[in-house]
């Protein structure tokens, strides 16, 4: 009876060789134009960032600490997800759900300091509509912030997938898809990290 | 509870807008009554609207192309009509709200919900059939993207009956554009179905430079590649490049209009010559996105229609690339006068200066092929013959228009208005070819040409009849966009422009009777070798229309024209050993309850409903997150009924006599 199952996974994997890899190759992409999208908004910020129109620079708003906090649970995050995808080369479906939850939970960390930081800004007044530099600085800081909330609604729906299938051709290629998604969100925040807190605090 | 949407949105008062709206409801109903009356909307749901066949989808791209052409050019002819007699003391037929309108819903219209649905339409049915694949990469997202381009034109569509479009031009330069100059639904009606069916887009280009790169049939190697293939994937390497730029400079205006931000307002450090600067990032690599197609679609119609083989495909190759790089280096010559200075200015007029060069090679190329060929004069190398005449006037003018000082006097004139329609018709003159020539492998049956003559003509003759006074106007001062005028040494020619989109009408009715005339003789006209023109690539290999799976058999490719080459080798017919199963996508309605969503988010957000703009994006998630927990998405095709088909299919070229 299991080997039965075993080849007519196997078969099933065959088959969906073809599109898991395309699938690859279509989301790298996929990632090359939102690597653009981003590209755009950094272009925007620049012009912007010094546009304080009489309100606070980044001098007075920003704490590299807590910033550096944040970061260092995004950066953690990415290392999680590596080991997820190493027991998922071993095939250990249980330890890829643990990694999951670990970096699921570095994420939602990540993401609640991040709000965390809006709300105290938009309380003491410096919102979005206070400057040109605010309204940059909170749309580009925000539209990796509602990546990272994609990415986590992604990534609790590969946990119950997982849990449901278990590792099969298709939940491999999603969990690699995520993967390239998490890292070059990582990615993306170290750009912000350096322009808009290292050099806005210079 | 409906935010601002009242029953005062609906605009009673304006006899011209209700008549319209009255009319196209009552089209639509009457279709519909019609195909429930026939029985034919459960056809019309399983085998079309849900469909995820790659060729299916490219007719349904077509023909809301199609129909959207139908409104742009009633706005166009509205717009003549009130240009030719708006001399002061008249005012015309039309008030300036609704003039403006009719502008920024023209440009808006002909661009995003005519150019780009044909080509996308085009290339939907013809590339995979050219490099051998049996669908697209992604069929599913093909679909997606195929409802998410149908939301944007219908978002547009209703804007004419509930509230206003925008009055900011087509390309919505703030500050007009904010919410201070234009507080109204107008601007936000075309943020929306811009963006949305932009998104669409976006995902299509994916869809194709994957299915280009990685589904060719053995054999393709880049370098034997379909021109018109080439140009795709330079295409949607375009698409991929540039409309994330889009969509950050429509994000960032609704962001000022929804959250009052300061990305472009004149106050508080915004700085709207950045918008400028965006939306051009985006919009000239636009217009190529617009042209090459077109470009690949003659390069496969002169070759076929001269019976020989196109002169010098590498050079087309490298052409085509060439101007895909150089796109995205020009597009500050759409404001020279933004005050940059002489310098910059100096070196984005010679960027556009060197495009005029990979185009040019192009033009001798198809000069060249068409040069001691045995030309068949059919509607397809007309439409091409008329193109390499008139885009080559409206290189030259662009030419003019890249040298700074000469932009300085010529600028927001009409001269630039023509300059732009005589880039973007013989544009439009491609996708027409590319309509008339791949028409047979669509539906199987060809189109009466001689009425196809006919509509070249027009077009041919109203465009120089409405386009070439509006030169002269340019020179002589007139801007662009008057709803009236003082003049009265503009009128005459004014008159003259009103007479050519008159004769361009007719060449619209001559086509709308070619369909007509083809669906009611479609018998006799049947082509039932799948190869009606002597095609030289590999969509003629296959049946007309083809099998759903395309290829009963992936062919193999050992040359450029991999058809011409395997009928010189006596290949092309010759029956297989044996047939395979073959593996298809499943048809899905997930598309088009996207598209609703969609739909309803944007009309949401436009008339500030937010808990509906909420409802809208939970109902997309959890559509795509429900489609995620879907395993049974495909089918398999047995061999046998494979070979069912493939017999039929041999009986046809035997009556035919093409029997190999």
């Amino acid at each position: 009876m299991s080997a039965e199952v075993l080849s007519a996974v196997h078969q099933h994997a065959g088959e969906h060789e073809h599109s898991g890899s395309n699938k690859l190759f279509g989301f790298w992409i996929y990632l090359m134009s939102d690597c653009l999208l981003f590209a755009a908004i950094f272009a925007t910020y620049a012009v912007l960032s010094r546009n304080y129109a009489g309100g606070p620079d980044g001098k007075e708003l920003f704490h590299l600490p807590y910033v550096l906090g944040e970061t260092m649970l995004l950066l953690t995050s990415s290392l999680s997800y590596g080991f997820s995808m190493l027991a998922m080369h071993r095939g250990d479906r249980r330890q890829v759900l643990v990694w999951l939850a670990v970096t699921f939970l570095l994420g939602l960390g990540f993401f609640g300091m991040e709000i965390r930081e809006f709300g105290e800004l938009i309380g003491a007044g410096h919102g979005p509509q206070r400057s040109g530099f605010l309204s940059a600085f909170f749309t580009l800081v925000g539209t990796h912030g509602a990546h990272i909330v994609f990415g986590l609604i992604w990534m609790a729906v590969m946990m119950v997938q997982l849990a449901a299938y278990g590792l099969t051709a298709v939940t491999r290629t999603r969990l690699m898809c995520l993967s390239l998604f998490w890292h070059f969100l990582d990615i993306v925040w170290i750009g912000v990290f350096t322009i808009v807190f290292l050099m806005g605090v210079m | 509870m409906f935010g601002r949407l009242t029953l005062e949105a609906i605009p009673y008062h304006e006899p011209i807008i209700m008549a319209a709206v009255g009319g196209a409801t009552l089209g639509g109903l009457a279709l519909l009554a019609l195909l429930a009356y026939f029985g034919k909307l459960p056809y019309l749901w399983k085998e079309w609207l849900t469909s995820v066949d790659h060729k299916k989808i490219g007719v349904m791209y077509i023909v809301l192309a199609l129909v959207m052409l139908l409104r742009g050019l009633a706005d166009a002819l509205m717009m003549r009509a009130q240009q030719a007699i708006a001399l002061a003391p008249s005012e015309g037929f039309l008030p300036p709200h609704h003039y403006d309108q009719l502008f920024s819903a023209h440009g808006t219209i002909m661009l995003i919900f005519v150019a780009m649905p044909f080509i996308f339409g085009l290339m939907n049915i013809v590339v995979p059939l050219q490099i051998g694949a049996r669908d697209m990469a992604f069929p599913f997202l093909n679909s997606i993207s195929f409802w998410l381009t149908t939301t944007g034109a219908a978002l547009l569509m209703v804007s004419l009956g509930v509230g206003e479009f925008s009055r900011a031009g087509w390309t919505g330069y703030p500050p007009l554009a904010g919410l201070a100059y234009n507080p109204g639904v107008g601007v936000d009606y075309w943020i929306w179905s811009l963006q949305i069916s932009g998104i669409g887009t976006l995902l299509t280009a994916v869809n194709f430079i994957v299915t280009i790169l990685r589904m060719r049939a053995p054999g393709m190697t880049l370098m034997r590649m379909p021109i018109f293939v080439w140009t795709a994937i330079s295409t949607n390497v375009l698409v991929l490049f540039a409309f994330p730029v889009l969509t950050v400079t429509l994000t960032l205006l609704s962001l000022d209009r929804y959250l009052g931000m300061h990305f472009f307002t004149n106050e508080l450090g915004g700085n709207m010559m950045m918008y400028l600067n965006l939306f051009w990032i985006w919009g000239h690599p636009e217009v190529y996105i617009l042209v090459l197609p077109a470009l690949g679609v003659f390069s496969e119609v002169v070759a076929t229609f001269s019976s020989k083989r196109l002169f010098s495909y590498t050079s087309m190759v490298y052409a085509t690339v060439a101007i895909t790089v150089l796109s995205f280096s020009v597009w500050l010559h759409h404001f020279f006068t933004m005050g940059t200075g002489p310098n910059v200015n100096a070196a984005f007029g010679i960027a556009t200066m060197i495009i005029a060069l990979p185009t040019g090679a192009k033009v001798f190329n198809w000069m060249f092929t068409l040069y001691r060929g045995r030309v068949r004069f059919s509607a397809p190398i007309l439409w091409t013959i008329g193109f390499i005449i008139t885009f080559s006037i409206g290189g030259m003018t662009g030419v003019l228009l890249s040298v700074p000082a000469a932009d300085f006097v010529l600028h927001n004139s009409l001269f630039l208005v023509a300059h732009f329609h005589n880039m973007v018709i013989p544009a439009v003159f491609g996708y027409l070819a590319g309509f008339a020539y791949w028409f047979p492998k669509a539906f199987g049956f060809k189109l009466n040409d001689q009425l196809g003559k006919c509509a070249f003509g027009c077009w041919f003759v109203g465009f120089y009849l409405a386009f070439m006074p509006l030169y002269a106007l340019g020179f002589m001062g007139m801007t662009r966009r008057l709803g009236h005028y003082d003049n009265p040494a503009w009128q005459p020619y004014l008159l003259v422009a009103a007479v050519g989109i008159v004769v361009i009408m007719a060449g619209v009715a001559f086509q709308v009777a070619q369909i007509f005339f083809g669906i009611l003789n479609r018998k006799k006209n049947l082509d039932l070798t799948g190869d009606p023109w002597d095609g030289r690539t590999l969509e003629w290999s296959t049946s007309s229309p083809p099998p759903i799976y395309n290829f009963a058999v992936l062919p193999v490719v050992q040359d450029i024209d991999a058809f011409t080459d395997m009928k010189q080798r006596g290949v092309a017919y010759s029956r297989p050993e044996k047939y395979t199963n073959i593996h298809m996508p499943k048809n899905s309605a997930v598309g088009v309850f996207i598209g609703m969503f969609s739909f309803m988010f944007g009309f949401a957000m436009i008339w500030y409903i937010w808990w509906l703009a909420l409802v809208s994006v939970i109902g997309i998630v959890v559509t795509l997150i429900k489609r995620s927990f879907d395993n049974d998405t495909d089918y398999t095709i047995s061999a046998e009924e494979v070979e069912r088909v493939e017999s039929q299919r041999f009986q046809q070229l035997a009556t035919a006599g093409r029997e190999s």
